[in-house]
């Protein structure tokens, strides 16, 4: 707003070749809103000077754990912008569509291989919403039952998002401990389940980045009581072509494609949710679903009473689709089994250039991200691990996930992801190391940190108190 | 094609630092019952060349709006993307980073997600707005937990005027939620009004409504705030430069699908979900809220704010579960917005609203073809009563070249549904009313 201008513009419009007219005036605007009057040159240099004070996979490597910020292919967004995709209109008769309903029923038909399911909805547009939806398709299996019952189980490792999601559905969350291995105390959950629960959401690999290896026993136990079992798909990519949530007993699952298949996140979004599940389960997915006629042609299918109804105005993010289609594509079936095997060899590999320094939280091998934690450092040295991350951005690194999951002390969640070389692994561990050794060497480093930034540290409590949320 | 760029020589120099012989054995803690023991059924992986070659196949059996003049609208609108929207919003630093956890490294995120709550807030002149949601069918759902969680109240009265997809979404949110909402007749003038009572949470109008026609705003939040409910304006952004914004109508809460702000049609999403409120609902909002602040030097900056409301804090009792948003599509809108200002915004408005007109005027000299709702005010879409099945007479003009437009189940079927952007111009609209008019004969 500094920079404008009155009068000054940039829009230009072709001139109204019809004639005007005049809105009702009880309902016409009487003042234009106040924004910004400026040239489109300047608009240009200022976006492009924001631009350049954000960081984003493009820029370097970001181990974020949970997130799986891996390089999101260029070829996606070529496609996605093809205008045959992105000047559809949703409403557009069928017929008209048949190469965008083509690529859905694709998509839907390789992410159920890729998970072991056989339905999937691809509305959902985040993964949030997707857990949303698995729960109200849990809802509406139980209540066809006779009842929907009343707690979903959740480990106390899970993300913030699943008791969320939990309560949106109209559930209570009931929590289980997890076990001196980081898993699921299997003997807690049996105790603690009844015909009251009606499903259990887990993550596996879990938010340690630990298999939970008593699946098998968990799932048993949660379809003893008549509940359903809800795989969280933050952490699929660690486990792509190796095994599947299908085959483990899982009943419904939620994918992240900005995670798994690499859509880019947009600094936090959108993102794209599918939900798949099992043939059980199929009559309560939301609709539309896309259908292949006899003939060879697609259609979009209303679906029958059970259906939940509608988790988005149209179809999701349909954009963000097309290129985790791309990406499955480009994989293919081994291609997307390497990236299992090379997102786990990466987080081992990191985790153990680290672990001097900072030791994984749990004893098990971790698959595609590690927690590790500060403890012993701040222990020794009183420097956190939100001080070791902002003096990782100062040697040139996004930090890592911090302080989650929430029953590890001064955790640090890093997922390097497949994507990044021996060397890059190499100069993170490096730096990781450093952190360490400045936190006993000149701890003001630290506590300074960062300093290379266009701003430092920012006073985050008087953002809360004074707020000052618009210009 | 891959991208995992490791030579065998570096798998094997990580597996012996590690202490394995072998990638299979980073897997050992899978049980073997459970392991995948064929390969997945999916294609062999593909060159770029030959992916790319596959997608433009799939598009090209598509008819887009680039191949049919299109008048087609109920909530994704033709509106015109300048080049410098993309251009910006695209460029990878944003496009390619996460959520700002890590505010140093987000300046350029969130300084433009704060523009754009600004922007949102001049619009629509209420107080606050947060950093987007998904679309405007799940920001009215949204908007509904707001208001019922402020009141504590349980109805929900929406106006038969409101988009079916949006009471469908809502609908579908309140089997968790706990509530049905109840449709009441869309009022034009004729009575209809909301059924409210002490236990109504919030009232909900669209304006303009699904058929285009501007409702009586201001008398029907008169009631709702009467009865001590919210009241929710689901608007339409572009419609801003010259229709009265929700705050000056009386609205509580305003939400919207914010696609034709700069944001392609690319078949129903990634659009933009905006909501505004007032400041004593602040607590209340959903998702991402970026607040300015100082840093230790005493720098401005921004931040996530107000994280107390949020999933990763508190857990269950979080206002929402929303997570990722679309900031990419707000950021987009920021620099539309930019790009429009004021008098853009109100010339934009302006040729919306002649050209439908005037495509109305041209419609409607066809024999058999009339205004569903004659008489009625309305922006940029109207409602049409066809002597044919509407959905016949769209597939008919698809031969013609044209999207006409969206087949209403109103008027047994015969409704058609036309959205005149300012892109249509007038050669267009003539050309689309001689088509349909050889169409009916």
């Amino acid at each position: 707003m500094d920079l404008s201008r009155p009068g000054r513009r940039a829009f230009s419009l072709p001139r109204l070749d019809v004639p005007p007219v005049e809105l009702p005036g009880e309902l016409a605007r009487r003042t234009p809103p106040v924004l910004p009057e400026v040239a489109e040159r300047e608009i240009v240099s200022h976006y492009t000077r924001l631009s350049q004070r954000n960081y984003g996979v493009d820029t370097g490597v970001y181990p974020l754990g949970s997130c799986s910020m891996k390089y999101n292919p260029k070829v996606a967004e070529v496609a996605a912008a093809l205008p045959g995709f992105r000047r559809l209109h949703p409403l557009q008769p069928d017929h008209t569509v048949q190469g965008a309903l083509e690529l859905l029923w694709r998509l839907e038909r390789a992410l159920c291989e890729i998970t072991g399911m056989e339905r999937a909805t691809l509305q959902p547009p985040a993964g949030a919403c997707g857990e949303l939806t698995g729960l109200l398709l849990m809802r509406a299996h139980h209540t066809r039952q006779g009842n929907p019952r009343r707690r979903v189980a959740i480990p106390d490792s899970a993300h913030g998002t699943n008791p969320a999601s939990v309560r949106l559905a109209g559930y209570e969350a009931l929590h289980i401990p997890s076990d001196a291995r980081g898993l699921v105390d299997v003997s807690a959950l049996e105790k603690l389940l009844d015909q009251d629960v009606a499903g259990l959401m887990l993550t596996n690999p879990n938010t340690l980045g630990l298999f939970e290896e008593e699946i098998e026993k968990i799932a048993a136990a949660v379809h003893g009581v008549g509940g359903l079992v809800y795989y969280d798909g933050a952490n699929l990519n660690a486990i792509l072509g190796r095994c599947r949530p299908g085959d483990m007993g899982f009943d419904i699952v939620h994918i992240n494609t900005h995670k798994t298949f690499a859509t880019p996140h947009g600094g936090g979004g959108p993102g794209a949710g599918p939900v798949a599940v099992t043939k059980e389960l199929a009559r309560y997915l939301p609709r539309p679903l896309v259908e292949r006629n006899e003939d060879g042609t697609f259609r979009l299918e209303a679906g029958g009473p059970d259906s939940i109804g509608r988790m988005h105005g149209f179809f999701g993010n349909f954009g963000i689709l097309v290129r985790a289609y791309v990406y499955v594509l480009l994989h293919g079936r081994d291609g997307l089994k390497e990236v299992a095997e090379r997102s786990v060899l990466n987080a081992n590999y990191l985790a153990e250039l680290i672990k001097g320094a900072f030791p994984l939280a749990m004893p098990g091998r971790p698959m595609h991200e590690f927690v590790a934690t500060a403890k012993p450092l701040k222990d020794d040295t009183g420097i956190r691990a939100l001080d070791v991350a902002k003096r990782m951005i100062d040697l040139g690194y996004h930090p890592s996930t911090v302080y989650f999951p929430l029953i590890v002390e001064e955790a640090m969640m890093v997922e390097p992801t497949e994507t990044e070389t021996k060397e890059t692994l190499d100069g993170l561990g490096r730096a990781f190391l450093q952190a360490a050794e400045e936190a006993r060497r000149d701890p003001e480093l630290l506590h300074a940190a960062p300093v290379t930034t266009p701003v430092r540290r920012l006073d985050e409590a008087r953002a809360a108190r004074q707020l000052k949320l618009r210009w | 094609m891959r991208f995992a760029p490791h030579t065998d020589e570096d798998v094997g120099r990580m597996l012996e630092a590690i202490g394995l012989r072998s990638l299979d054995d980073l897997f050992d803690q899978i049980p073997p019952s459970v392991r995948l023991d064929r390969p997945l059924d999916l294609p062999d992986g593909a060159s770029e060349m030959e992916v790319l070659a596959d997608l433009e196949a799939l598009a090209g059996r598509n008819r887009s709006a680039d191949d049919l003049v299109c008048f087609a609208g109920a909530g994704a609108y033709d509106h015109y993307v300048p080049a410098v929207v993309w251009a910006l919003a695209g460029r990878s630093e944003f496009a390619t980073s996460y959520t700002p956890y890590q505010p140093e490294l987000s300046q350029g995120v969130l300084q433009a997600l704060f523009e754009y709550q600004s922007m949102i807030c001049e619009l629509t002149r209420l107080e606050v707005a947060n950093a987007s949601l998904y679309d405007g069918a799940t920001a009215l759902a949204e908007a509904v937990n707001v208001a019922r969680s402020a009141l504590g109240r349980e109805r929900v009265l929406v106006s038969g005027g409101v988009d079916p997809r949006y009471v469908e979404t809502l609908r579908t949110f309140g089997r968790g939620a706990g509530y049905e909402p109840e449709v009441f007749p869309i009022p034009l003038g004729r009575g209809g009004e909301p059924p409210v009572g002490p236990d109504v949470a919030a009232v909900i109008v669209q304006h303009p409504n699904a058929y285009g026609v501007l409702e009586p705003a201001r008398e029907l939040f008169e009631i709702a705030h009467q009865a001590g409910a919210r009241a929710i304006h689901v608007f339409d952004p572009l419609s801003l430069g010259v229709l009265a914004p929700p705050g000056e109508l009386g609205a509580d809460l305003a939400v919207a699908e914010g696609q034709g702000l700069g944001n392609h049609l690319s078949f129903g999403g990634p659009y933009l979900g905006v909501i505004a409120a007032r400041m004593e609902d602040v607590r209340r909002l959903p998702g991402r809220i970026v607040g300015e602040t100082v840093d230790v030097d005493g720098m401005v900056g921004y931040v996530l704010t107000l994280q107390a409301r949020e999933q990763h804090i508190r857990r269950e009792k979080a206002t929402s579960n929303i997570c990722t948003n679309q900031t990419l599509m707000a950021i987009a809108a920021t620099v539309y917005l930019a790009w429009l200002g004021p008098q853009g915004l109100v010339e934009l408005g302006r040729q919306c609203a002649a050209k439908a007109a005037y495509a109305a005027e041209r419609l409607t000299e066809i024999p058999g073809v009339e205004l569903l709702f004659p008489g009625a005010p309305f922006f940029k879409e109207f409602a049409l009563r066809l002597p044919r099945p509407a959905s016949t007479v769209r597939d008919a003009l698809v031969d013609r070249g044209f999207l006409a437009g969206v087949p209403l189940p109103d008027a047994d079927g015969h409704a058609l549904l036309v959205a005149v952007t300012e892109r249509r111009s007038r050669a267009e609209i003539e050309s689309f009313a001689e088509a349909m008019r050889e169409v009916l004969a």
